[in-house]
């Protein structure tokens, strides 16, 4: 029970129907592919017809021989040749298409994800096939001990309870853990009734103190020779970029050895949703209120990673949960590096109560701020410079994002003009700092005919003053 | 007397998908299946092949020791139910053992039907139901030149295909016009013949046998035909349909008619009694009638459905009806066919026959019934546009000239 498996994701809006995923697969199965794009019900509309490894096979169900079998590791259900008899009864079992007649041969073929590194994917050119690796992490992590109380009173869709636990899960026991006033401690990491929330000691500094108090603890573990303690702070990025910089910069710049995780949700949201440093420009909080006369933040966000990447750092990146694959490879370099010095892992974190997102799209929220580029995905190190992990190119239209978060309702065409210009201002900045780093692996091109959508303007209204003059006062 | 929470009765596709559904929330009640058979479970469908010699004995279990240790569940072979008492809960064996439980499963499959020809207790012939059968056909074959097969169903155009590549001469006779009525449409059955007819098989087809009697000191019999004639055979198989095994339910208080009736929880009319697979009479979805439809797709349902209502899971949905699917494989093409694929009265149908053969029955802008030869199709995927009804009507024109296609369209809209 509990298995979770990797799995092709087929995102409908990216596919062109190109057939590239098709042509690979028939090319390296040497027969009929075992996925099939279909043209769908409108112009530039596709569907997917592949084995879905279902969990309760039916395909297997119905199947004499015992051809069909799901195996529990991989999740694959496993077609065995020499036990089928061809009877096809199995197609009769699938609803999705997934296991077929290939006629060159006159037997049933079926997907088997590769062996874990399937060629479809690898061909789709516009990133609508995707191979989620969120199984294994799972499996992996789940297996792992729990360092979290049970219950934490996260809101509902918070997506730090994942970092937490996953974090810690990766990190171990043999860690001190400091987490300063904001949404972690109030989930509960500090605890009730004069116990700690987790399983490794745990404390809640003052919002100001949190690096020079690590930097304390590191330096006693060192003098006493326990060089295999992670020292440690899950702070928010009020606690991180503002009241907090000072100790934060401080430590960077001694090289204290500590791994600072700063899980950023754009502002002071446990204490009521008030703006922050890395509020983003145009947000509604409860200090930057929208009305007749404001209109949301009318400053830019600090790059806070970046200017951790200024303090030459051993270790900087940015993650999102959207990409638990990319955020698990830092998070293991990062806990390298904080035994070498400053270790800086900037984790973006959207918020569903404070940002106004459906609960259930927290996650998509994270995808699509990358695939906009309003967030980017990169790592540095002084040796090797800043890295994308995630190419920037082919970025989607940065409404695509901003227009399912609820504190950009108002924008103005004007107000969302300037936040795509700054976009673009920073990925071209980010650009230029890496460009003697090694190359980023390759995107995706845009789908040929994408389902024609222009960005709605939101909150479009002409008449409106353009808010932009007040951002030259900065 | 050995006891179980759950006993299940029979070992094949119906009896181990309700073992899945009942472990799946029941974990820890005790469990008991037994059957009638030698050996670990296997499909009847498998049989074929066996004759055929395709698909050796030892390769065609479908579950080992192992897992029915890891499923908790005693496994007791030889076991012939030969009576059952609702009221003392019990099953008693051929051997004189009882069996107590709590809850019972009925999946005692079906046998073959004997046609009542006269002479026929008189002679030697074949059946082809257990493994033991389809290990005597293929001894048989070895030493036999001339085969005649009784009946053009599924189970006697595969041993006619079997024993017709193994050399032997084959004679089929059927009393209906067509082969696989039923299933195909007689277009889609002429295919089937002449595919018979071209491998030297000889289909006496609208024929009727009045008489049989053993030659040759009983090791070969002659089959008298209405009209006349009389054919000589050395192998004789009978191969005229099955019936459910529900003798051993007589007076037991569980409702019989061709086979156990059940509701649509598969629940028989003796309490804590459930019934699935071939020897289950439940609803047919086309006709809202009970009736027995015995194949590996309804037995799976079935057995899910009554292993839910057996362990108390919450979760069970009744059973939406049984749609018969044939998936037949002649002299290495393909023949499938879903739903009413012969009806023709009172619906639409939609044939094309260049190259492979391929019959739409529609009703009301739904798809009822699909059938093709040479041309395959997603059977799954057909089944679920019948069973859900789905208007075709918005893509009536590509559905008639791309079914395929259009079918893996429409499911990945109902899925995605």
């Amino acid at each position: 029970m509990g298995a979770a498996f990797d799995t092709i994701a087929f995102k409908a809006s990216l596919c062109d129907g190109c057939g590239d995923c098709m042509t690979t697969c028939s090319k390296v199965k040497q027969g009929a592919s075992r996925i099939s794009i279909v043209p769908g019900a409108a112009e530039a509309v596709f569907e997917l017809a592949i084995c879905r490894q279902c969990g309760d096979p039916k395909c297997a169900m119905v199947c004499p021989s015992g051809a069909l079998t799901k195996d529990g590791g991989s999740g694959v259900i496993g077609w065995n040749s020499d036990k089928c008899i061809d009877c096809l009864l199995c197609t009769a079992g699938c609803a999705y298409g997934g296991i077929a007649v290939d006629q060159s041969v006159s037997r049933v073929a079926k997907c088997d994800q590769c062996d874990g590194d399937p060629e479809c994917v690898k061909a789709c050119p516009t990133g609508a096939l995707e191979f989620r690796k969120a199984g294994s992490i799972y499996k992996e992590y789940g297996e792992r001990e729990d360092l979290f109380v049970p219950g934490l009173s996260g809101c509902l869709g918070c997506n730090s309870e994942l970092i937490m636990r996953h974090a810690m899960r990766k990190i171990g026991r043999n860690s001190v853990l400091a987490t300063p006033p904001g949404c972690i401690p109030g989930m509960g990491s500090v605890g009730y009734n004069g116990k700690t929330g987790t399983k490794v000691p745990v404390f809640h500094p003052l919002l100001t103190n949190t690096a020079s108090m690590l930097a304390g603890i590191r330096r006693y573990y060192d003098k006493i020779g326990r060089k295999d303690i992670v020292v440690m702070a899950l702070a928010g990025d009020g606690g991180t970029a503002d009241c907090g910089f000072h100790a934060v910069s401080g430590a960077a710049e001694r090289g204290e050895k500590i791994l600072y995780v700063c899980v950023d949700n754009e502002g002071y949201m446990n204490t009521g949703m008030q703006r922050s440093g890395t509020t983003p420009y145009g947000s509604w909080t409860s200090t930057t209120p929208v009305g007749e006369h404001m209109k949301g933040k009318t400053q830019d966000a600090k790059n806070l990673p970046m200017i951790m990447a200024a303090h030459k750092c051993r270790y900087v990146a940015t993650a999102s949960t959207g990409y638990m694959e990319d955020l698990y490879e830092k998070l293991d370099k990062a806990i390298e590096a904080s035994f070498e010095g400053f270790s800086y892992l900037h984790i973006y974190s959207p918020c569903p109560t404070g940002w106004r997102i459906p609960s259930s799209k927290v996650i998509d929220a994270c995808r699509l701020s990358v695939e906009t580029n309003f967030v980017t995905l990169w790592e540095y190190t002084p040796q090797t410079g800043i890295r994308f992990t995630r190419s920037p190119d082919n970025a989607l239209p940065i409404t695509a994002y901003v227009k399912m978060i609820g504190k950009y309702r108002h924008l103005s065409q004007d107000q969302l003009d300037h936040i795509q210009t700054k976009v673009d201002e920073q990925v071209a900045l980010l650009r230029i700092m890496a460009a003697e780093s090694p190359p980023p692996p390759p995107a995706h091109r845009q789908p040929a005919a994408p389902a024609a959508s222009p960005a709605p303007a939101i909150g479009g209204d002409a008449s409106q003053p353009p808010v932009r003059r007040e951002i030259s006062r900065n | 007397m050995p006891e179980a929470k759950y006993l299940l009765v029979g070992s094949s596709h119906a009896a181990l998908e309700a073992l899945r559904s009942i472990r799946h929330f029941d974990p820890d009640g005790s469990m008991a299946m037994i059957t009638r058979d030698q050996q670990l479970p296997y499909s009847p469908t498998i049989l074929p092949y066996v004759v055929s010699g395709r698909s050796k004995p030892e390769a065609v279990l479908l579950r080992d020791e192992a897992f029915f240790e890891a499923n908790a569940c005693t496994f007791a072979p030889n076991a012939v139910a030969t009576g059952l008492d609702a009221k003392t809960r019990s099953v008693t064996l051929a051997s004189g053992e009882s069996w107590r439980y709590e809850r019972l499963l009925i999946a005692t499959g079906a046998a073959p039907a004997i046609p009542p020809v006269k002479g026929i207790e008189t002679v030697r012939f074949h059946v082809l139901r257990s493994l033991d059968d389809a290990q005597g056909l293929r001894t048989a074959m070895g030493g036999a030149r001339h085969a005649v097969v009784l009946g053009a169903g599924l189970v006697g155009l595969h041993a006619a295909e079997n024993m017709a590549e193994a050399g032997l001469s084959v004679t089929v006779v059927e009393m209906q016009n067509h082969v696989l009525p039923g299933y195909f449409d007689a277009k889609a059955s002429e295919r089937i013949e002449s595919a018979f007819i071209g491998h030297g098989v000889k289909l006496l087809l609208g024929c009727k046998v009045v008489a049989v009697e053993p030659r040759d000191g009983g090791h070969s019999c002659a089959v008298h035909l209405e009209d006349g004639k009389v054919l000589q055979a050395d192998l004789l198989l009978v191969a005229t349909g099955v019936k459910p095994v529900t003798d051993w339910l007589a007076g037991s208080g569980v409702d019989l008619d061709r086979g156990v009736l059940v509701d649509e929880t598969m629940r028989t009319t003796a309490p804590d009694v459930w019934a699935a697979g071939d020897v289950a009479q439940a609803t047919d979805f086309h006709t809202g009638k009970r009736a027995l439809i015995g194949i590996i797709p309804t037995a799976v349902d079935q057995g899910r459905i009554a292993g839910q209502g057996m362990a108390g899971d919450t979760y069970q949905k009744a059973y939406p009806g049984g749609i018969p699917v044939n998936t037949y494989r002649f002299f290495g093409r393909v023949a499938l066919s879903i739903g009413q694929a012969a009806a023709s009265d009172g619906v639409e149908v939609s044939e094309r026959e260049d190259g492979g053969y391929r019959r739409l029955v529609m009703s009301d802008n739904r798809l009822i019934g699909y059938a093709s030869i040479d041309e395959p199709f997603d059977v799954g995927i057909m089944g679920e546009l019948i069973r859900r009804k789905v208007d075709l009507s918005p893509v009536m024109d590509a559905f008639i000239a791309r079914p395929v296609e259009t079918g893996r369209r429409l499911m990945s809209e109902q899925w995605r």
